[in-house]
C-alpha cells in the first residue's frame, strides 16, 4: 500500500506530503515558541524596576554560536542543492559539516556556557536592607543618572558562615519515633477495620523507613562532605544566638591554599537542612558590584568579565532570594533555560535527523540510489525544520544576550 | 524552486506524473553563490546587532525602549532572509503562504492581547516598566 | 458504480490487499491503519468518559449526602484511592470523601472528560476512523506518526491513572491549574519531587497535547493531500470541514498551552516563578520562589488553548450530527456553504475571545469591552449552525432511527448550551455569575447533551461499518430516552442554584452557607439521583456495545443508504479501505434527487450516460 504523494507533488496543492506537515509542524512550533515569547515580554513588561538583569550572558560565545548556527544553515541548504543535482559526495559533505556545526553548537552550550551560569552566585537585596549595602550598588548614584536601581548583589560565592543546632534535628527524629509509637498503640488495639489496619502498617513501614535512613545528630553525618571542609567555631555561637549547644560553621572548600569556594549548589543543599541556618555569605564581587560608581558598569559590556578580587559579604537576613544563575533565580533566567533548553532539543533532535540522512542506512544516505528525490526530499524537510531553529535563535540571541 | 512545474489548476491528481529526475542543473549552481551570500549577509548583521546593542538610542531619540525596537527589526530582517532564501518561502506555494498568515496573525494575537493587561488594568498595581 | 472512466490515481495499492496480514502485535496493538487506531483511541475515549463520570457520580453523592460515606463501595473505594482521598467516618465506616479528594476528584473529572474523553473520541477517533474513508483516501498521510499520536496519548493517560495513587493523591486545582495554588499543591516533604499529583498532571498534559499536535498534523494533511479524484473542496461532507477546522484549532491553540505547562514544570521542579508572585506567602511564612511572576500569564496562556477548545469539543459533534441529520431527513443540508463559512469564522473568532474568562481578574472596562464585543460575535456563526441544522429537519421525511434520536436531541440541548453562555460574555452579569453553578450549566449543556450526544450519535451511525454489526434498537432506546431525561435533570437545576448564588466549589454542596440558598439547596438531591439514574441509563449502552460486537444484526455495506464515500467499501473496510478506484461526480447530500431512480445518489456515482456530462472535473479548488 503506497500513500500518494509522498514523493511528488499533489497537483493542486504544489506539495509533497512531507513538505505540507512539516510546515504545519512549523506552524505550531511558531506557536509555541510565541507561548515562549509572549511569556518572555510579559513578565519582562510585568518586572519591577532593577528586577530584570541585563548583561548576564557571554556576547562573544552567543555571537559566535549565531554563526555557526548561520553557517549550518548555509550547508544544509548546499546539501539539499547537492542532491537536487545529484551530486552524492557533495551532500556528503555538506550535511556533514550541518551536523558538526549543530553538534558545536551544542557543546558550547552545554559545555561551556550552562555550566559557569550555575557557578555564579547572585542575591536579591530585601528593600528595607538595600541602603546597607550601598557600597555594593551605589543607588544615589544610579538615582542621579536616572537609571534603574541595583537590587542584587552577585559574584562567585567564596563561603558560607552558618550555624548549627542539634536540637531541631532532634525533634524531628523524636517526632517521627513519636508517630511510630502511636501507630503501633493503634495497631496494638485491635480496635481498626481491616482497611485502616493495611493502611496503617504501610504507614508504619514508610516511617520505619525514614527512621533508618535519617543520620545521627552529628553534624558530620549529613553535610554533604565531599563538597566542603568544615571550620568549626563549636561552643560559642555566633551574635544571634546565646545557646551555648548552637555551633557556628565556617564551610569553605580549600585548594591547597587557595580557598576554592563553595557551589550555590552545596550552599542551597545546607540551607534546607533541619537545624542548619545560614549567617552570612562570603563573596568575590561581580565588576558590577566591586566598582559600582564606574560608569562603565552602568550598561553591559561585550567582553564577559568574571568576578573581582574584592570580596563582599552579605547577611542571609538581609537577602529576599537567591540563588546559583540557575533558573530559580529569577524569571530572567527561568524563561532564559527554558527557551534556550527547548531550543537546544530542537537543535538535538536536528542534529539527530541529519545524521541519521547523513549514515548509509536504509532511510538515509542509502536512499540515494534507490530514489534520490525521496532522499533530496527527506533533506529538504529536515532543513526546512534546520532553518527554522536557526530563525527561534536569530530572535533568542537579542533578546536574551543584548537587549 | 524545488517544484518549478506549472500545474494547470484542473488537474486530477496522479501518483506518478513526476519522474523524479534531477531538476535543472544551471539553476541550482546560480543558487549556490546567492545561498553563500545570504549567510554573509547574516553574518553581518548578527555584527550589526550587537554593535546596536551598544549604542544608547533612548538618549538619541529621547524615548524609551528605542535599543529594543531596533533590535528587533533587525532580527526581524534576519528572519526574512532565512524564510525566503533557505526556506524558499520566496515563490513558494500559496498554501504554505495561507497557514504562515494564520499562524502569524495568532501569534500577533497572542503577544498583544495578553499585553492590554498593562494597557488597561483595573487596580493600577500592575508596573510598566522595561 | 463505474470505474471505466478511471486513467489514473493509485493503482498501485489496490492488489496487494488481500495479503496483508501483518500479525498480532502491528494488527491489533502497535497498527499503522487509520481504522484501527481509530477505534483504539474511541475505546480509550469512552472507558475515560466513564472514567469521569463515575468520579462526578461519587462528587455527587458527597454534595447531596455531606460527610456520610459512599455506601456500598466507599470501602473499596478507600482502598483504591487511598487515604488521601477517602477516609472512615466517626463510626469507623470506610468511603467519606475527603475535602482534597472531592478536589481531586473534581479536578480530574474536568481534565478526563476534555483532555481525555471528549477530544480523543469525538476528534481522534471519529476523524481517524471517518475522515480518510469519507474522502475516499486508503490511509491518513502519516500513518506512523498517526500511531505515534496514539501512543503518546496512551501515556498520557497512564500520567493521569498513575497520579489517583501517589501519595496525596491525584491534582487537585481544578482542570484549569490556577497558579499559584497549582505551583504550591503537593509539594512538601511528604510528596515525592516528581511522583505527586500536580506534577504528574502537567507531565501528563505535555504529552497529551503532543499527541493533540501530531493527530492534528496528520488530519489537516490528509484532507488536503489525499482527496480521492473529484473529491473538490465543496465535495466534502460537512463532518471532514468540521475537522478540519478542528484540527487547525488544535494545531495553533494547543502549543501556549504546551508551553506554558513546560513553565508550570519548571515552577514545580525547577523552582522557577513564572506563575509565582513577588512576596507569596503560604502558611504564614514566605516561599522559595524568587517571585516576579504572573498567574495571570498562566491564565492568558491557559484561555488561548482553552476557549478554542470549547469549540474542539463541539465543532466534530456538529459535523456528526450535520451528517446524520441529511441521512435521516432523507434531504440536502439546508444552507451547506454559509455552514462551512460559518465554521470558519467561528475558527477564527475562536482565538480572540478567550479573556471572557478572566473578567474577575481586574481587567480593565476597555479590554472586556473588546472581548465582549468578539465573545458576542462569535455567537453569530454559532447560531447560522444551528438554525442551518434545524431548518435542514423542515420538510423531510424524517426516520427516527438511534442515530437520529441522539442528533434530534442534540439540538435544542446545545441550543440551551449556547444560548444561556450569551449572559456570560457580558462583563456585569458575569461578575455575578461567575464561578457559579449557572456557569457549569451552560457549558455542560453544551458538551455533555451536546457534545455526547452527538458522540453516541455517531457510535449508533458508523458502528455498523467498524464492525460489520448493527446495534440493538430495542436497547439503543431505553440507552437515548433515560440518558435524555436524567441529565436534564442534572443539569437544568444548576441554572437555578447558580443565579441564586451557589458556587461551583462548594464541598458540601453549600451546607455551610444554607441560610443564603435555602430556597435551592434541595435541588442537589434531586440532581445528584438524577446522575446515578443517568449512570444506570448507560447500562445498555455499554451491553448493546459490547454484545453487538459479536451477536448483533449483520449489518450491510451501506445501512443506512447514505451517499457519502465511507458506505461505499466493505463492512468492516479491509486494510487500504477501498477495492475499487474511488472517484467523485458529486457533492455530499444528493437525497431525493428528483428524477433519480433511489432516494440516494451516492457521490461516486457517476452521472447517467445519457445526460451531457463532463467526467470528473475534479480537484483543484485551492486550499483554505
Amino acid at each position: 500500500m503506497q500513500i500518494p504523494h509522498e514523493v511528488t507533488a499533489r497537483p493542486d496543492t504544489g506539495l509533497y506530503n512531507a513538505k505540507l506537515g512539516i510546515w504545519l509542524f512549523l506552524a505550531s512550533e511558531v506557536m509555541l515558541f510565541g507561548g515562549l515569547f509572549s511569556a518572555y515580554i510579559f513578565l519582562r513588561m510585568g518586572a519591577e524596576d532593577g528586577y530584570w538583569p541585563h548583561g548576564l550572558l557571554n556576547v562573544p560565545v552567543g555571537a559566535a554560536n549565531t554563526v555557526v548556527l548561520i553557517l549550518s544553515s548555509v550547508t544544509v541548504v548546499l546539501a539539499w542543492a547537492s542532491l537536487k543535482m545529484r551530486k552524492f559526495s557533495q551532500y556528503k559533505l555538506w550535511m556533514g559539516i550541518s551536523i558538526l556545526c549543530g553538534a558545536l553548537f551544542l557543546i558550547v552550550k552545554l559545555a561551556y556556557e550552562w555550566p559557569q551560569k550555575f557557578e555564579h552566585f547572585g542575591a536579591f537585596i530585601k528593600k528595607d536592607a538595600i541602603a546597607k549595602y550601598e557600597p555594593y550598588l551605589d543607588n544615589e548614584g544610579m538615582k542621579r543618572k536616572k537609571l534603574a536601581p541595583r537590587v542584587e548583589v552577585s559574584g562567585h560565592l567564596h563561603e558560607v558562615t552558618m550555624t548549627y543546632d542539634p536540637k531541631v534535628w532532634e525533634g524531628i527524629v523524636k517526632e517521627q519515633e513519636t508517630n511510630l509509637q502511636q501507630i503501633d498503640d493503634r495497631l496494638k488495639s485491635g480496635k481498626e477495620s481491616k482497611s485502616v489496619t493495611s493502611e496503617l502498617e504501610r504507614d508504619r513501614k514508610r516511617i520505619a523507613a525514614k527512621l533508618k535512613e535519617m543520620p545521627s545528630v552529628k553534624l558530620e553525618n549529613f553535610l554533604p562532605k565531599h563538597d566542603l571542609e568544615i571550620a568549626k567555631e563549636g561552643g560559642h555561637g555566633g551574635a544571634a544566638h546565646h545557646d551555648p549547644s548552637v555551633q557556628t560553621i565556617h564551610s569553605t572548600k580549600m585548594h591547597g591554599s587557595e580557598r576554592a569556594g563553595v557551589t550555590p549548589a552545596t550552599a542551597e543543599k545546607l540551607e534546607k537542612l533541619p537545624g542548619l541556618k545560614l549567617v552570612t555569605f562570603e563573596l568575590g564581587l561581580d565588576p558590577i558590584n566591586a566598582d559600582p560608581t564606574n560608569p562603565e558598569s552602568d550598561k553591559p559590556h561585550f567582553w564577559y568579565k568574571g568576578s573581582t578580587k574584592t570580596h563582599g559579604t552579605i547577611q542571609r537576613q538581609d537577602v529576599e532570594s537567591w540563588s546559583a544563575f540557575a533558573p530559580k533565580h529569577s524569571p530572567y533566567f527561568a524563561v532564559y533555560f527554558t527557551i534556550t533548553g527547548l531550543h537546544g532539543l530542537h537543535v538535538l533532535a536536528g542534529v539527530l535527523i541529519m545524521l541519521y540522512f547523513w549514515l548509509p542506512v536504509e532511510g538515509g544516505a542509502n536512499m540515494f540510489k534507490r530514489n534520490p528525490e525521496h532522499l533530496a526530499n527527506r533533506v529538504e524537510v529536515v532543513g526546512l525544520f534546520w532553518h527554522f531553529v536557526d530563525l527561534v535563535w536569530i530572535f533568542v540571541f537579542p533578546i536574551f544576550y543584548l537587549l | 524552486m524545488s517544484q518549478s512545474h506549472d500545474h494547470g489548476k484542473e488537474v486530477a491528481h496522479g501518483a506518478s506524473h513526476d519522474s523524479g529526475a534531477p531538476a535543472d542543473h544551471a539553476q541550482h549552481d546560480m543558487h549556490l553563490g546567492l545561498y553563500w551570500g545570504i549567510g554573509g549577509v547574516l553574518v553581518v548583521f548578527t555584527a550589526i546587532t550587537v554593535w546596536l546593542s551598544y549604542v544608547d538610542f533612548d538618549k538619541m531619540f529621547a524615548g524609551h525602549g528605542w535599543n529594543i525596537i531596533i533590535g528587533m527589526i533587525v532580527a526581524t530582517f534576519k528572519v526574512c532572509l532565512v524564510g525566503a532564501i533557505f526556506m524558499h518561502l520566496k515563490g513558494e506555494k500559496p498554501l504554505v503562504w495561507k497557514f504562515l498568515y494564520f499562524t502569524l496573525f495568532f501569534v500577533a494575537g497572542l503577544f498583544f492581547l495578553t499585553l492590554l493587561h498593562y494597557v488597561d488594568p483595573i487596580f493600577g498595581t500592575t508596573h510598566a516598566h522595561h | 458504480m463505474s470505474t471505466a472512466a478511471l486513467t489514473h490515481a493509485h493503482d498501485a495499492h489496490a492488489h496487494d490487499d488481500h495479503h496483508y496480514d501483518p500479525g498480532f502485535w502491528r494488527k491489533w496493538v502497535f497498527s499503522t491503519d487509520h481504522k484501527m487506531i481509530g477505534i483504539q483511541y474511541g475505546v480509550t475515549g469512552l472507558a475515560f468518559l466513564m472514567f469521569g463520570f463515575m468520579l462526578m457520580m461519587v462528587m455527587r453523592w458527597q454534595l447531596a449526602h455531606p460527610g456520610e460515606a459512599v455506601p456500598y463501595i466507599g470501602g473499596l473505594l478507600q482502598t483504591l484511592f487511598g487515604s488521601s482521598a477517602f477516609q472512615s467516618d466517626a463510626k469507623g465506616i470506610p468511603g467519606v470523601l475527603t475535602a482534597d479528594g472531592y478536589n481531586s476528584f473534581g479536578a480530574m473529572h474536568g481534565t478526563i472528560m476534555v483532555f481525555f474523553g471528549i477530544v480523543p473520541v469525538a476528534f481522534a477517533a471519529f476523524g481517524n476512523f471517518v475522515v480518510p474513508l469519507q474522502i475516499g483516501a486508503i490511509d491518513m498521510t502519516f500513518p506512523r506518526i498517526n500511531m505515534a499520536s496514539f501512543w503518546c496519548f496512551f501515556i498520557s493517560c497512564l500520567f493521569m491513572l498513575v497520579s489517583f495513587v501517589v501519595p496525596g493523591g491525584a491534582a487537585k486545582s481544578g482542570w484549569t491549574s490556577y497558579p499559584p495554588l497549582s505551583g504550591i499543591a503537593d509539594l512538601g516533604p511528604l510528596n515525592h519531587v516528581f511522583m505527586n499529583g500536580q506534577t504528574l498532571w502537567v507531565t501528563g498534559m505535555v504529552f497529551n497535547i503532543t499527541a493533540s499536535l501530531l493527530g492534528s498534523v496528520n488530519f489537516i494533511a490528509t484532507i488536503i493531500q489525499l482527496r480521492a479524484p473529484g473529491m473538490t473542496w465543496m465535495r466534502l461532507p460537512f463532518f471532514v470541514w468540521a475537522q478540519f477546522v478542528t484540527a487547525f484549532l488544535l494545531l495553533l491553540a494547543f502549543p501556549p498551552l504546551e508551553a506554558a505547562g513546560v513553565m508550570q514544570l519548571m515552577d514545580r521542579a525547577f523552582d522557577t516563578s513564572f506563575f509565582m508572585p513577588t512576596g507569596l506567602i503560604v502558611n504564614g511564612a514566605t516561599t522559595q520562589w524568587s517571585g516576579g511572576g504572573s498567574p495571570i500569564l498562566w491564565q492568558h496562556l491557559f484561555w488561548f488553548l482553552a476557549h478554542p477548545e470549547v469549540y474542539v469539543l463541539i465543532l466534530p459533534g456538529i459535523g456528526m450530527v450535520a451528517e446524520i441529520i441529511a441521512n435521516n431527513t432523507r434531504k440536502p443540508l439546508y444552507g451547506y456553504k454559509a455552514m462551512v463559512g460559518a465554521i470558519f469564522v467561528l475558527g477564527f473568532l475562536s482565538f480572540v475571545v478567550w479573556a471572557h474568562h478572566m473578567y474577575m481578574t481586574g481587567m480593565g472596562a476597555k479590554v472586556s469591552a473588546f472581548f465582549q464585543v468578539t465573545t458576542v460575535m462569535i455567537s453569530v456563526p454559532s447560531v447560522i449552525l444551528v438554525t442551518a441544522l434545524m431548518l435542514s429537519l423542515w420538510g423531510g421525511s424524517i426516520r427516527f432511527t438511534m442515530p437520529m434520536l441522539f442528533a434530534t436531541a442534540f439540538l435544542p440541548m446545545f441550543g440551551i448550551g449556547g444560548l444561556t453562555g450569551i449572559p456570560l460574555a457580558f462583563n456585569a452579569v458575569d461578575l455575578y455569575l461567575h464561578d457559579t453553578y449557572y456557569v457549569i450549566g451552560h457549558f455542560h449543556y453544551v458538551v455533555a447533551p451536546g457534545t455526547i450526544f452527538a458522540i453516541f450519535a455517531g457510535v449508533y451511525y458508523w458502528y455498523p461499518k467498524a464492525t460489520g454489526r448493527m446495534l440493538n434498537e430495542f436497547l439503543g432506546r431505553m440507552h437515548f430516552w433515560g440518558s435524555l431525561i436524567f441529565i436534564n435533570g442534572i443539569f437544568f437545576p444548576m441554572f437555578l442554584q447558580g443565579m441564586a448564588g451557589v458556587h461551583r466549589r462548594w464541598y458540601d454542596g453549600g451546607a455551610a452557607y444554607e441560610q443564603i440558598i435555602k430556597p435551592v439547596i434541595h435541588w442537589n438531591n434531586f440532581m445528584s439521583v438524577s446522575a446515578f439514574l443517568l449512570g444506570l441509563a448507560q447500562i445498555p449502552f455499554i451491553i448493546n456495545f459490547c454484545w453487538s460486537i459479536w451477536y448483533g444484526r449483520k449489518a450491510s455495506d451501506n445501512p443506512w443508504d447514505s451517499t457519502t464515500v465511507e458506505w461505499d467499501t466493505p463492512t468492516p473496510p479491509p486494510h487500504g479501505n477501498f477495492t475499487k478506484e474511488i472517484t467523485v461526480y458529486r457533492g455530499p447530500y444528493e437525497y431525493s434527487v428528483p428524477g433519480a431512480d433511489k432516494d440516494f445518489t451516492p457521490q461516486t456515482e457517476a452521472p447517467k450516460a445519457d445526460k451531457p456530462h463532463s467526467p470528473t472535473p475534479p480537484a483543484a479548488a485551492p486550499a483554505h
